[in-house]
This record gives structure tokens, C-alpha cells and sequence, in this order.
């Protein structure tokens, strides 16, 4: 990992937002290709601390498999969920063509 | 009779109600006239549920008419964060992706306050998806500190600690990923508690950070906090991360003597990182412990300026998965300019996520992409479990942490809002609990220049009632709760 300030080039956020399936604008580029650069050049403090033969930290409960009956559970209001979808059509969520016809 | 709601507790309005000094309606009346009168300048609410709450206020006066027994909760006004699903009822997560969404479910905490009579007021502010420290990255704009309008009343839960210290309601519910119950509690002098990681169901929090989230209560008193916490914990099926241990009773803050007790004070926490001002008052807070009998000791936690950087990675790799629900294909914002199903994505979520999710999206994506997750994630993983120990094993020799909430008092809106990293470390005394997933409690502790300053307690995972009793006995030492803003 670089350390060197402009860690982030605008065509590595271009990238990164394809990615992310973020639509950004090119200020929002400019702007994030600083910003980015600053919030990493930050969390890099952490290349310090040594931590080989250390564990990692997953989870901090100390379960291990939880289990449920694995029973079919009905739901009562099928309608209130299919009535958020911006667009849906009977009991289904509209949706754009995923293959080109 | 009118109803002094700025001095009411929870303990005092179960009181006031089942002895007849007032009814629910005149109650909850008071609430929604301070609310009209001040919400103006406090910005503290999203969304109201007035006419719904007053009809359960109605019920609620028809049952102790009837002498009918009343829940632990009955007709109590409480406020609940706009990242907390309530059924039918709009829920943001103050983003404008969510702008129109009404869940259909209640979260587990939701549904156990309704079970125990409370009665919701309204949706409160904070920043977009609980990301931030002030409420600044509200898509509908900041809320603002009841002590000092121009301030900011924390964050991200702001909008609950400005609506409970205004007068608005008698408790609040918070989320806790990084702080953000903690430090608003401590902006606005209230009890805010993050309890243990496990203790209280996250199902039905709009997830940000899974490995960290935890629901927060913010009250006005120990006794408020506990009775809270003894109702909202416990296992759920629906969160399989909720710990099989029994609730802390509602007197959970009178379980413990602070004779004897030994409090820890971690170096890193004090030394040149706060302000002369907060400084004195911890010594003070200090002090009054001491003569209550407790013990103290200094202590030390060396890898605590790693927090904010291990929060900064964790945070926005869970976010950026977290975020990814909000496609535009089953609920929130689509975006009516999209040509094609990958625009449907894209589009959707550039018009309906703020900039600070937007970065954090951007930041967790790099983190987590192939070539980088060594080096960012799983080195962020490996301190988390380094921090995480030192302050476990500090726990072998004292019986809490007592630290500063913040560095300073409630910054100025605006002071900070532009330079995403000095807003970060805002979360500088708060992630050591967070990582190690421990309960922590911030307690109202004095004032410096005539604004509020909070002291945190930290103690071993499952020991709430510790924090509790410490706080419950400094609280009957000192008068600050008494103290109100001027609206």
C-alpha cells in the first residue's frame, strides 16, 4: 500500500464507482478523488501497529451457530411489501429487462 | 393542570398518571405544545404521530379510569430515531433515498416499547444513515443543541438528544454504532447508553455497521436508563446475534455500592487530548466518586489512537455492503431518468445518497476490493482484536473506565461540516467500547462556559448495572440533571 498523499487518481474513483453502482458527476469525482485520498492517507496510521500472530475480530459475542427450527413462516402482509416497490404490477416488482433483447 | 414536562422523569410521570395529577392526554398535550412552539428552532422531528398518539392517550386515561393495570411504560412519550423501522409510519434514515418509505414491520425494540405502553411521538433527526457526529449530514437539514441553537446537539442520534433535552419527550431511542448515542447524550446533558453488543436486537435498525451497530437509550436519569434497558433487552429470533443472558432488572442502577469500587482512568483519554474546561470538570466528577468511596487508578490503553482509524475502515466496508439494498428495484427512491437496469442502480442511488454515504460507499468499496482487503480490512480486524483485549484485560483490575464523552463541548454548526476526517475523530473517545464491544454509559457531569459535558463509564461486556450504580450514585451527589436549557 502507497502512502504518498493523492493516493486516489479521478480514474480510480471512476472505477470504484462503476463498482459500487454509484452514478457520480464530475465535480463529485474531483471532490471524492481529494477527499478519498485524505480519509486514506488517515486510516494508513494502522500500517503501523504490528500485528502479525494476531487473530481477527469477526464478531464479539462469542455465539457460534445459532440455530432456528427451519420451518416455513407465512407473511401476513404481502400486499404492504409488493406497495413499496416504485413499480409493481399484481402481486410482483416491476423491474428494466436484465438481458438485451 | 398544566404539565411541567422539563422536569419530568419517567419514574415522576408513572407517578403523576396513576395518582391522577394529570392525565395522558394533558401528558402528551405538553409534549406536542413545546413541540409547536420550539421545533422551529430545535428542528429535533422528521415526522410526528400526533393524531395517533393522542388516541392512545385517550386509552390510556380510559384505563386508569378504570383502575385497569398499566404497562411499565404506559402513556410515557417517547421519541424514536429516524433509522429505527416503525410500522406504517415514515421512516428516512434522513436520506432522501428513503424519503417515502413506511416499513411494514416494527423493529424488536419498537414493538417491545408498544408492548410495554409507551406511546411514539414522532420520528427525530440525524445524520443520513447514522453516519456522522452532528446531524450535519441530515438530508433534511441539522438539528440544533437546546442549550445553544447555533451548536450542534451531537450526532448522529441528535435529532433523539435535542428532542429529549427540549422538553419534547421523556426518552429517546438511539443507535450506537460509533458513539452516536453516547456523544449526543453527553452534548445535551442526558444519560446516553450503548449497551452491551448482543444485549438489545438490532432487527429492524436500517443496518450500517452489522459487527458494531447496537440500539441506544438516551433518558434523563439512571433510574429512566434502567428501567429502559430492563424492558428493551433480550433474545430475539430475528437477530442471531442477540445474547441468551437474562435483561438487567428495572433497578439495576441501585444493584451496586460505590464503596470500594476502583475506576480506572486510561491516560490516553485525558493527558493534552481534551480541554482545560471538560478537563476540570472530569476532576471534579473525579472527585465526588472518590468521596462516594470509590478508589482510583490510573490506568492506560496505548492503542486507543488506532480506534478512529480501525472505525473508518470497518465502518464504510460494512456500509458499502449495508448500502447495497438500496438498488430502486424493491422499496425507496428510482430514479425516473434511468434507460437501462444498470442505470436503474446507479442513477437510483447518486440522486438519493447524501455525500457522506456516497463517501463511505466509495471508501468500503475500495477497502474490500481484490488486491486491497489484506492491507485495509483484515489490518483493521487485527487492531480491532488488539484494542479490544488491552481494554479487557483492564478490567481484571478495575471495575469500570471513566473517561470523557468528548474533547470539548458541543462543536458550532458548521465548524467541522467540511472536513470529513476532523469530523471522524469527533468519535475519538467512543470506539474503545465499540471495538470490544462492551457496554458504555455517558452521564451528565457538569458544565463548562454554561454548556454541557459528559463523563463516560465503560465496564466488562453484560455489566450494565455496574455503569448504572455508578452513575446513580454520582447523579444523587450533584444536581446537574436539574439543570434545563432556556428555550
Amino acid at each position: 500500500m502507497k502512502s504518498e498523499k493523492a493516493l486516489l487518481s479521478t480514474d480510480a474513483v471512476r472505477r470504484i464507482a462503476r463498482l459500487a453502482r454509484l452514478s457520480l458527476s464530475d465535480d463529485e469525482v474531483e471532490v471524492f478523488a481529494r477527499e478519498l485520498s485524505d480519509i486514506l492517507a488517515y486510516v494508513n496510521l494502522l500500517q503501523e501497529v504490528d500485528t502479525e500472530n494476531v487473530r481477527v475480530t469477526n464478531q464479539v459475542t462469542g455465539l457460534s451457530n445459532v440455530m432456528r427450527e427451519d420451518a416455513v413462516v407465512s407473511c401476513e402482509n404481502p400486499e404492504e411489501i409488493i406497495e413499496l416497490a416504485p413499480e409493481h404490477e399484481g402481486n410482483l416488482v416491476k423491474v428494466r429487462a436484465v438481458f438485451d433483447s | 393542570m398544566s404539565v411541567d414536562i422539563l422536569s419530568l422523569t419517567i419514574a415522576k410521570a408513572r407517578q403523576g398518571l396513576q395518582h391522577k395529577q394529570f392525565t395522558c392526554v394533558e401528558l402528551l398535550g405538553a409534549c406536542y405544545d413545546r413541540i409547536r412552539a420550539h421545533d422551529g428552532d430545535v428542528r429535533a422531528f422528521l415526522t410526528l404521530t400526533e393524531e395517533r398518539a393522542m388516541v392512545q392517550a385517550e386509552e390510556v386515561d380510559r384505563k386508569i379510569d378504570r383502575n385497569e393495570p398499566l404497562g411499565p411504560l404506559e402513556g410515557i412519550p417517547i421519541a424514536v430515531k429516524d433509522v429505527i423501522c416503525t410500522r406504517g409510519v415514515r421512516t428516512t434514515a434522513a436520506s432522501k433515498i428513503l424519503e417515502q418509505y413506511h416499513p411494514p414491520y416494527d423493529a424488536t425494540i419498537v414493538t417491545k416499547l408498544k408492548q410495554a405502553g409507551a406511546i411514539i411521538v414522532g420520528k427525530v433527526n440525524c445524520d443520513e444513515f447514522a453516519h456522522g457526529a452532528s446531524t450535519e449530514n441530515s438530508a433534511y437539514g441539522p438539528s440544533h443543541n437546546p442549550w445553544d441553537l447555533t451548536r450542534s446537539p451531537g450526532g448522529s442520534s441528535g435529532g433523539s438528544s435535542a428532542a429529549l433535552s427540549a422538553g419534547f419527550c421523556l426518552a429517546a431511542l438511539g443507535t450506537d454504532t460509533g458513539g452516536s448515542t453516547r456523544q449526543p447524550g453527553g452534548w445535551c446533558n442526558l444519560y446516553g447508553l450503548r449497551p452491551t453488543y448482543g444485549r438489545m436486537s438490532r432487527y429492524g435498525l436500517i443496518s450500517m455497521t452489522s459487527s458494531t451497530d447496537t440500539p441506544g437509550i438516551l433518558a434523563k436519569t439512571a433510574e429512566d436508563t434502567a428501567l429502559l434497558l430492563s424492558l428493551l433487552s433480550g433474545v430475539d429470533a430475528h437477530d442471531a446475534t442477540t445474547l441468551p443472558s437474562a435483561a438487567p432488572s428495572a433497578d439495576s442502577h441501585m444493584s451496586q455500592s460505590a464503596q470500594g469500587l476502583t475506576i480506572g482512568l486510561p491516560k490516553e483519554f485525558f493527558e493534552n487530548n481534551i480541554d482545560a474546561s471538560s478537563a476540570q470538570v472530569m476532576d471534579q466528577a473525579v472527585e465526588t466518586l472518590t468521596a462516594l468511596g470509590a478508589t482510583v487508578e490510573q490506568v492506560s490503553l496505548p492503542h486507543t489512537k488506532y480506534g478512529v482509524p480501525v472505525y473508518y475502515i470497518l465502518t464504510p466496508s460494512e456500509v458499502s455492503s449495508n448500502l447495497g439494498r438500496f438498488d430502486g428495484i424493491r422499496y425507496g427512491h428510482r430514479s425516473p431518468e434511468a434507460d437501462s437496469l444498470y442505470e436503474v442502480y446507479t442513477r437510483s442511488r447518486g440522486e438519493g445518497f447524501g455525500p457522506e454515504a456516497k463517501r463511505r460507499i466509495m471508501i468500503g468499496t475500495y477497502a474490500l476490493s481484490s488486491g486491497y482487503y489484506d492491507a485495509y480490512y483484515k489490518q483493521a480486524q487485527k487492531v480491532r482484536t488488539i484494542i479490544a483485549d488491552e481494554v479487557k484485560a483492564l478490567f481484571k483490575r478495575v471495575d469500570v473506565l471513566l473517561t470523557p464523552v468528548s474533547p470539548h463541548v458541543a462543536i458550532k454548526l458548521g465548524e467541522k461540516s467540511d472536513d470529513p476526517v476532523a469530523m471522524y475523530q469527533e468519535d475519538v473517545f467512543m470506539d474503545t467500547a465499540v471495538m470490544a464491544g462492551i457496554p458504555a454509559l455517558s452521564v451528565p457531569a457538569g458544565f463548562a462556559d454554561g454548556l454541557p459535558v459528559g463523563m463516560q463509564l465503560m465496564g466488562p461486556q453484560l455489566e450494565e448495572a455496574r455503569l448504572l450504580s455508578v452513575a446513580h450514585h454520582y447523579e444523587s451527589a450533584t444536581d446537574w440533571i436539574t439543570r434545563t436549557p432556556t428555550l
